[in-house]
């Protein structure tokens, strides 16, 4: 009989978890860890040294370059047009969503409709692009249906067209995400509270959305993270520079690569990191799913 | 008499839930729909649908959803006479085939660390893969452009495999499934005296093979539908996916792009459909607390 080699753990003073004392998780994470250090941390790092310093001369210019990109226009506009996007686009699609899926859990047979909710997730931006020209251009469908001929693609319209893009991508996701969340509210306590003569409004903001709460964050997070992701559509529709209601920060970071304007790039990407990594901190501390 | 009428209104109300998301649902599926219906559509049909659009004049674009004169013309040009279609089609599938195995090899293993030991520094580690993962591309552009500079990887197709292989979101998404997986049952199997690889390979890849499906679909479908990584790093034409080439495809000749699309379009649908319930189950898992 083979004995378990020595001890390779011990019991925490909680009881529960293990301390594992042997260092084997390494093999495990180290490809990983040393993939992500060479492709991300590491050049990173060179990037935040680059911020400071000139392109060109590669000599020391303190705040400079962040002065340069805070006085840059467009960088203004995009970090404007961005925010309304994100502060427009997410509780529109946390609220809509939500609302489906608690009608799927009221009726049961809507649960068919979730592949049709889902499928856009497996529509490629290049494909929607035609489809996207065909329905919102000045002649198209949408024009068609409600008899002007309105260019939906142009000025603050656009704007709402691509809210209208992200949310039809997205949809599908996030009512997955409240459907499972909807499953770990307990059913006795909705059943005791319906016994006792309580509505179903006060039951949903009594009850229900008080234990969907750890889900919201982690759901508001998943589909903060897809906001960016809609660049792609708005660069097929729109091009390098469209118009200015939908100038967002990638297409600033993008014009930036293109003509190779490091100074710019190098401090502007440092300074998005932080923010996400702080909304990121923020979010992963309610994300975490133990102590 | 009163019970009745409570249940009339139950089912009433019932019929107004169910409506608004029942038709929502179909319009989701509509552009799909139009895809399909004008891929069949011949060049001459859809010169006459688009001809409003094209002269900028009055009217609107006209839709058929059965075409007058249904044709494969498009998908047997494509299929046959553009030897540049079908490259480019072999890249994409190449290049994403190869991005999942690098994730499969790399990052399902790194999830395994963090989702089955306990070790010093476990917490801000992980705190800084979920970061990684919220940066747009945007945000690391320049950092992947330096170093694909320095390795000389710049417009080879390895300049968009390897970043991707070494994503962040696959960890995330596979930890979530691990997580759920009893400790007690790795407790018994080290006990047992199973080594750690043994432990990873036969207790924890089966029992998280829902998370890893639905990483792999949505692998697959980030991939596949990969275009800002490419455009920035490749510029040689021949190395592109097809979802860089699709849009290149002029709106006069709407009918074969149509056919192109359904084409990009139908790869990743089969996978879809092959993978849906996995893919709803891991979505869910992504999410929630188990």
């Amino acid at each position: 009989m083979r004995l378990p080699r020595k001890s390779r753990f011990i019991w925490r003073s909680d009881g529960f978890r293990i301390y594992s004392s042997n260092r084997k998780f390494l093999w495990f994470l180290l490809p990983s860890l040393l993939g992500v250090s060479l492709f991300v941390l590491i050049p990173f790092g060179d990037v935040v040294r680059r911020s400071f310093t000139t392109a060109l001369s590669g000599e020391f210019c303190g705040w400079d370059n962040y002065v340069s990109v805070f006085r840059n226009q467009a960088f203004r506009l995009a970090v404007k047009n961005t925010l309304r996007f994100v502060g427009v686009c997410l509780p529109i699609l946390l609220v809509v969503s939500l609302v489906i899926a608690l009608a799927m859990q009221w009726v049961p047979v809507l649960e068919k409709c979730k592949a049709c909710y889902l499928l856009p997730m497996a529509m490629p931006a290049a494909t929607v692009v035609l489809v996207w020209k065909l329905v919102f251009a000045k002649q198209g469908f949408l024009s068609g249906l409600l008899g002007v001929q309105y260019d939906f693609l142009a000025g603050d319209r656009a704007f709402w067209v691509l809210i209208a893009t992200y949310v039809w991508k997205n949809l599908g996701y996030t009512v997955v995400l409240w459907l499972a969340a909807l499953r770990t509210v307990p059913v006795d306590i909705k059943e005791a509270a319906r016994v006792d003569g309580a509505g179903a409004v006060r039951i949903f903001f009594h009850i229900t959305l008080p234990y969907l709460k750890g889900a919201a964050y982690t759901i508001g997070l998943l589909s903060f993270l897809n906001t960016f992701k809609v660049f792609r559509e708005v660069y097929l529709i729109a091009g390098s520079y469209p118009g200015e209601e939908i100038y967002l920060l990638q297409h600033v970071f993008h014009n930036w690569y293109t003509k190779l304007d490091l100074d710019k790039m190098a401090a502007g990407a440092v300074l998005a990191a932080a923010v996400l990594g702080a909304v990121a901190l923020f979010m992963g501390r309610l994300l975490e799913d133990e102590d | 008499m009163r019970i009745r009428k409570r249940k009339w209104r139950k089912w009433i109300g019932a019929l107004c839930a169910a409506l608004p998301v029942a038709v929502l649902g179909l319009l989701f599926f509509l552009p799909i729909g139009i895809l399909m219906s004008g891929s069949i559509a011949d060049a001459l049909e859809w010169q006459e649908r688009l001809g409003p659009m094209l002269k900028e004049g009055e009217g609107f674009i006209g839709w058929r959803w059965i075409p007058d004169y249904p044709t494969g013309e498009h998908f047997k040009r494509l299929l046959f006479y553009s030897p540049g279609f079908l490259h480019l089609f072999w890249n994409s599938i190449w290049m994403v085939g190869r991005i999942l195995a690098g994730q499969l090899l790399m990052g399902v293993p790194a999830a395994w660390a963090f989702a089955a030991f306990s070790f010093r520094g476990r917490r801000t580690l992980f705190q800084l893969y979920i970061i990684l993962m919220l940066l747009p591309f945007q945000v690391t552009m320049l950092s992947r452009y330096l170093v694909l500079r320095e390795l000389q990887l710049l417009n080879t197709s390895s300049s968009v495999i390897l970043p991707a292989v070494f994503s962040t979101f696959p960890v995330f998404l596979v930890y979530r499934s691990f997580r759920g997986i009893p400790r007690e049952l790795l407790e018994a199997a080290r006990m047992d005296g199973a080594g750690e690889l043994r432990i990873f390979l036969q207790i924890g890849l089966p029992l998280a093979k829902g998370g890893l499906f639905a990483c792999f679909v949505l692998s697959f479908l980030e991939s596949w539908n990969m275009m800002e990584e490419p455009l920035a790093f490749l510029k040689d034409k021949t190395l592109w996916p097809l979802s860089l080439y699709l849009p290149e495809i002029s709106l006069a000749q709407a009918g074969f792009a149509a056919a192109a699309s359904m084409i990009t379009l139908t790869v990743s649908l089969f996978v879809f459909g092959l993978f849906r319930d996995s893919l709803e189950q891991g979505i869910a898992a992504s999410g929630i607390k188990a």
